[in-house]
C-alpha cells in the first residue's frame, strides 16, 4: 500500500497555492490579521512592557487559531464540491491529500509569522531573551498545529456554518487554558488537568521560555516535541476520517 | 483476455434503508458504447458509483476490468466524471487540469489534448468557476479523459449543451470506442441512446432491458427509442 507519493503530494501543494494566489482577499488577510491584532492589542495596553509579557504567547495563539479556521473551511470545501470523490477515484493516498495541505499552509505560516514577528519587534517593541529564530519556528509549528486540527476537524462538519462554529469548540477553551489569561499551575486543579491535555498549552510554555531566557533544555525539547506529535497525530487521525467508498 | 470490461452480478445498493439497486446483472464488451438511460432518481449515478468503487454496495459483485470494482489498481485505469461538476471552481482550466494530471501521472501534454478534445482551447486560461454551464460540464469531462483510461464512466456528459457540440462529443466517444476504449455513459435523452451500440435501460432500480437499439426496437416493435422503453415499461407492469 502507497502511504505518500512525494510528486502528489508536491502537486496538491502547488494545486491549494495556486488557489489561495487566485483569491487575494484570503491570501491578504492571512498574512497580515496576526501582526494587526497585534499593533491593536500594543495600544491597548499602551505599555512596552506590557505588551512584551503577553506577545509571545499571542504569536502562538493568533496564527493556531486563524490557520485552524482557514484549513477547516478549505477541507470542507474539497468534501461538499465532490472533488474529493473524484481524488479518492484517482491513485492518490490519503495521506497525499493531508500533507498537501499540511505544506501548502505551512509556507502561508512562515510568511504569516516573519510579518508578525518583524513588525512586534521593530515597531512594536517586543523585547525577547532568548533567540528570536527559535521563537519564529514554535509559532510556525503551532499554525501547522491549528492546521492539522483544522483537517482533523473538518470531517465532523457536514456544512460551513459547522464548521465556523468549531473555531469557538475546538481553538477558545485551548486559549482560556493555555497560560494567557492565567498561570497553568495556578488554576483549580481540573482546569489544570485539561489543560495538559490541550497541546496548545506546550506551545505557549515554550514561547514563554524562549522569551525569558536563552537556555534550550529538555523541558522546551519536550514541549516541542509534544506539540509537533499532536499536529502529527491530528494529521494522520484525518487521513483516516476519509473514506473512498461513502453510502 | 475475458472480453467483458465490467461484470455485475445480483447488484444490490441500499441507500438511506431503500434499495436503490434491486440485483442488478449485466456485462459490459471491451470497445463499446454503451449508454444507460433511464429517468431521473432511477439508480444511474449509483450504478456508476458501484462501478467506480466509491458506492458501499449491500451485495452482489462487480468486476471491472477483471479486478473487483474499487481495487486500487483500477484506479489510474478508469475516468470518471459526475454529473455535478468535481472540480476546483477558483483556479483556471488549465491549472485545474494540470494537478489532475500529475495525481493521474498522466504526462503534461496531455492537458492540452484534452482540454482540445472538449472543444475549450480558448478558455484554456479562464477560472472555472466564471464559465457557463456547458462550458463547465466538459471542462469536468475533460478530467476523466486525461491518462490513458480504458473505461471511460460518465455521468451526463451532455446536459445542457448545444446540439453542434453534442454530436462532436459522440463522435469522440466513437472515436475513443474504436480505440478499444470501453464507454459507459449515462443519459435521461433518448435521442442520444441511438449513438450507443448497447443500452442499459433501468427504472426505479431495476434493469429493464440490456439490448442494442436495433434489438430493442424489434423486440418492442416499436421504431422510436422513447417509445420502446415505454412499451417495455408497460409490459413489465402488466
Amino acid at each position: 500500500m502507497t502511504v505518500l507519493n512525494p510528486t502528489i503530494t508536491l502537486a496538491t501543494t502547488r494545486r491549494i497555492l495556486t488557489q489561495l494566489r487566485h483569491d487575494h482577499r484570503t491570501l491578504a488577510l492571512m498574512i497580515i490579521m496576526p501582526s494587526v491584532l497585534l499593533a491593536l492589542l500594543r495600544y491597548v495596553f499602551n505599555d512596552e512592557q506590557q505588551f512584551s509579557r503577553a506577545a509571545p504567547a499571542l504569536l502562538a495563539v493568533f496564527p493556531f487559531a486563524i490557520m485552524f479556521i482557514v484549513t477547516s473551511i478549505t477541507t470542507l470545501r474539497e468534501r461538499t464540491t465532490a472533488t474529493l470523490e473524484r481524488l479518492m477515484t484517482m491513485p492518490l493516498a490519503k495521506l497525499d491529500l493531508l500533507f498537501g495541505y499540511a505544506i501548502a499552509f505551512g509556507l502561508v505560516a512562515v510568511v504569516q509569522v516573519v510579518v508578525a514577528m518583524v513588525t512586534s519587534l521593530t515597531w512594536l517593541g517586543l523585547d525577547i531573551t532568548g533567540s528570536v529564530w527559535l521563537l519564529g519556528g514554535i509559532a510556525v509549528l503551532d499554525a501547522l498545529l491549528g492546521t492539522a486540527l483544522g483537517l482533523f476537524a473538518s470531517a465532523f462538519a457536514r456544512t460551513e456554518f459547522q464548521a465556523v462554529q468549531f473555531m469557538p469548540a475546538f481553538v477558545m477553551p485551548q486559549v482560556l487554558l493555555c497560560g494567557l489569561f492565567a498561570p497553568r499551575d495556578e488554576m483549580a486543579t481540573v482546569l489544570d488537568w485539561i489543560s495538559d491535555v490541550m497541546p496548545l498549552s506546550y506551545a505557549v510554555d515554550a514561547l514563554t521560555q524562549v522569551t525569558h531566557s536563552t537556555e534550550i533544555d529538555g523541558t522546551l525539547v519536550k514541549n516541542l516535541l509534544i506539540v509537533a506529535a499532536c499536529a502529527l497525530a491530528a494529521l494522520v487521525l484525518g487521513a483516516a476520517t476519509l473514506r473512498r467508498r461513502t453510502p | 483476455m475475458d472480453n467483458s470490461a465490467v461484470v455485475v452480478n445480483d447488484l444490490r445498493v441500499q441507500r438511506g434503508g431503500r434499495d436503490v439497486l434491486k440485483d442488478i446483472s449485466f456485462e459490459i464488451e471491451r470497445g463499446t458504447v454503451t449508454g444507460l438511460l433511464g429517468p431521473s432518481g432511477c439508480g444511474k449515478t449509483t450504478l456508476m458509483r458501484s462501478l467506480v468503487g466509491v458506492q458501499i454496495v449491500e451485495s452482489g459483485d462487480v468486476t471491472v476490468l477483471g479486478r473487483p470494482a474499487g481495487h486500487k489498481d483500477l484506479r489510474s485505469r478508469i475516468g470518471y466524471s459526475t454529473q455535478n461538476p468535481a472540480i476546483y471552481p477558483d483556479i483556471t482550466v488549465t491549472e485545474a487540469l494540470t494537478y489532475f494530471a500529475s495525481v493521474l501521472r498522466a504526462p503534461a501534454d496531455d492537458v492540452a489534448r484534452v482540454i482540445n478534445e472538449v472543444d475549450l482551447t480558448s478558455h484554456a486560461d479562464a477560472i472555472i468557476g466564471q464559465l457557463s454551464g456547458g462550458q463547465l460540464s466538459r471542462a469536468n469531462l475533460a478530467v476523466a479523459l486525461l491518462g490513458n483510461p480504458e473505461l471511460l464512466i460518465l455521468d451526463e456528459p451532455t446536459v445542457g449543451l448545444d446540439p453542434v457540440l453534442r454530436d462532436e462529443l459522440w463522435e469522440l466517444f466513437a472515436g475513443l470506442a474504436a480505440r478499444g476504449v470501453t464507454l459507459l455513459v449515462s443519459s435521461h435523452v433518448m435521442d442520444e441512446a441511438t449513438r450507443c451500440e448497447h443500452l442499459l435501460l433501468l427504472r426505479e432500480g431495476e434493469l429493464l432491458a440490456a439490448n442494442s437499439p436495433a434489438e430493442l426496437r424489434a423486440h418492442t416493435g416499436e421504431a422510436d427509442l422513447e417509445r420502446a422503453f415505454l412499451r417495455l415499461i408497460k409490459d413489465t407492469v402488466s
